[in-house]
């Protein structure tokens, strides 16, 4: 038997309402666990949908210059001022195809045939050479094959010209550069002769080494834009940084709002402890009489505040791992999330939160017990 | 050298209507082996006496010195600790913790003492020397008579084998014939086991087991 044991035997006289102020704990624990795995999830679907490594500038003209078309001899430029990195130039537009008797529309990306296998993966087939009607489509394309009829081998007509489908391109995912995933990729080759166009919407460089990435920025921006802003440069690593750092904020605001519920959780512990002390003020007296330090009573109750926290965050924590499945597999589409390790640590976070706020509400009248004049809590009737 | 003595002592409460003066100039000394009685009328300053002895309050002057132990200048935590070591209580409604049972009641004090257990053997030892059948020892207090409980209770004030037992109306709340039951043990652990037992009661009859018997009108030794 010791202050430990008698905390617990404190606890389970009043069961009814320890385990009121448990399931204030519990109630608390899920609550910060599940919407800090739900903006963690948000995050990491996130992460997923991007491809961008951080690795990537992506080249636009300035607003207003050059009627928004970067010219060859400003690929040229570009080019000379990355050095070894890989620049890609690409051109974008929107066009009605037609499959057979299938018609719809599709977002079509002009790459040079050679640049293709740096910028993208073919999942079946080959890449399109410059000098054929061949194109690639995406990923979500393909899948959607039985209702618009793009498949590899299909013949897409695109204006008065027809194109064959020579490659199936893997999922990519969405990107700060292009998202080809729902588009044809033609040979910018094709695209130029088509449209009787010869510049190009952007210019993608890919950085060897991130580590560069401000140096070469730099050095696009000071050969593009000496006289005037001809260029402007965007930098997907701190467009990624600044997105995560933006569902970062989010997962705060949703465990803020747990935290709230935790918070009243104290209150009930608080109230739960105030009203042991004012019922034990003889008993507090006895045990002090006998010998009990004013130390030894404030351990006493505030073992009693842990062990409602410790009941309520094992509860809390595993009722938590319940919960957060369910949130990350109906509100974000995928129960793997909760499985990273930053989703779990949310749990372990609401489990330790739970304690500490159990123990923090448990202090205030652990003092309260500890200062009681022992000659007047042995009068207390 | 006497296990209680209290040298000039005055205790004074200072109250918004003027001070009250429960102890005024008393001078005590009890021996080690001595059963004494204290003995007035309410408001006489008993209570006030035996929380100076029991070193749960302390004088406005003079000197009390408790099992050797000066306790002008000690902390709160140097008098509990005094409390512990040399002093058991025995008080009028037993004042049993309820969670507990019945050894671990008497165990509680050598664990505050030891900080550890393994004092069952002792708590059982003073349970069957106060007349407690170990059949009752996994008892809680409330399933058992007002005698029995103030038996637990002298129990728990010998575990520790203190210096004296300080008994606040031991016999109150029990019927003559249990009460002098309780006083028997009393007088047996005085005559026998040399404990020094100092009792505060309202009865005269009580006078019979005492060795002396000290008598306190408004806050003076008569």
């Amino acid at each position: 038997m010791t202050f430990f044991d008698l905390a617990r035997r404190n606890v389970s006289r009043h069961w009814l309402r320890s385990v009121l102020a448990v399931i204030g704990i519990v109630i608390g624990v899920i609550a910060i666990a599940t919407l800090g795995i739900m903006g963690n999830s948000i995050g990491l679907m996130f992460g997923d949908m991007v491809t961008d490594v951080g690795d990537t500038l992506v080249v636009s003209p300035a607003t207003g210059v050059g009627g928004g078309k970067l010219t060859e001899r400003q690929v040229d430029d570009i080019t000379r001022a990355v050095g070894s990195n890989l620049v890609i130039p690409f051109a974008s537009t929107a066009d009605k195809i037609s499959v057979g008797e299938k018609e719809g529309g599709a977002m079509l990306y002009a790459i040079p045939a050679g640049d293709m296998p740096s910028l993208l993966e073919v999942e079946s087939g080959a890449y399109p050479r410059d000098t054929g009607a061949g194109c690639l489509i995406g990923s979500q394309l393909a899948a959607n094959g039985r209702e618009n009829g793009l498949k590899l081998g299909a013949r897409v007509r695109i204006g008065d010209e027809t194109l064959r489908v020579v490659g199936v391109l893997e999922e990519r995912g969405m990107g700060f550069d292009i998202n080809p995933d729902y588009a044809i990729v033609v040979p910018y080759s094709w695209y130029s002769s088509h449209y009787d166009e010869d510049g190009y919407d952007q210019v993608i460089v890919k950085v060897r080494d991130v580590n560069d990435l401000d140096a070469v920025k730099e050095s696009i921006e000071q050969r593009m834009n000496r006289r005037e802003d001809v260029v402007t440069v965007m930098d997907t690593r701190g467009i990624l940084e600044s997105v995560f750092a933006a569902t970062d904020s989010i997962t705060v605001f949703l465990m803020g709002i747990g935290a709230v519920s935790l918070i009243v959780a104290g209150v009930s512990i608080l109230n739960v402890m105030l009203m042991s002390v004012t019922e034990r003020i003889k008993e507090i007296g006895v045990l002090r009489s006998i010998g009990t330090r004013r130390s030894e009573v404030m351990r006493m109750f505030i073992y009693e505040a842990l062990f409602l926290g410790l009941a309520g965050a094992v509860i809390g924590g595993a009722l938590s791992f319940c919960a957060g499945y369910v949130v990350t597999a109906v509100f974000v589409g995928n129960a793997d999330y909760l499985f990273d390790p930053t989703s779990l640590l949310y749990i372990v976070f609401g489990m330790a939160f739970g304690v500490i706020t159990s123990v923090a509400s448990g202090l205030y009248p652990a003092w309260k017990a500890a200062q009681l004049n022992p000659i007047q809590a042995l009068r207390h009737e | 050298m006497p296990v209680i003595s209290f040298e000039h002592v005055s205790k004074v409460y200072p109250l918004p209507a003027g001070d009250v003066v429960a102890l005024d100039a008393v001078d005590i000394a009890i021996e080690a082996g001595e059963f004494i009685l204290v003995m007035g009328p309410s408001g006489s300053g008993k209570s006030t006496l035996l929380n100076i002895m029991g070193s749960l309050d302390v004088p406005t002057s003079g000197e009390v010195t408790i099992a050797g132990n000066r306790i002008s200048g000690m902390d709160d935590d140097d008098l509990t600790l005094l409390r512990r070591d040399h002093i058991g209580f025995v008080f009028q409604q037993f004042n049993l913790i309820p969670l507990l049972s019945v050894v671990e009641n008497v165990e509680y004090p050598l664990i505050l003492k030891a900080r550890q257990n393994g004092s069952r053997e002792r708590a059982e030892e003073v349970l069957e020397a106060v007349g407690i059948a170990e059949t009752h020892f996994s008892h809680k207090p409330g399933e058992l008579s007002g005698g029995q409980q103030q038996r637990v209770a002298i129990a728990r004030a010998l575990a520790n084998d203190p210096d004296f037992l300080l008994c606040d109306e031991p016999t109150g709340n029990l019927d003559s014939k249990t009460g002098t039951a309780i006083m028997d043990l009393l007088d047996r652990m005085n005559r026998e086991e040399g404990k020094t037992v100092v009792m505060v009661t309202h009865d005269p009859r009580m006078t019979e087991y005492a060795d002396r018997t000290i008598r306190l009108v408004d806050g003076r030794v008569a």
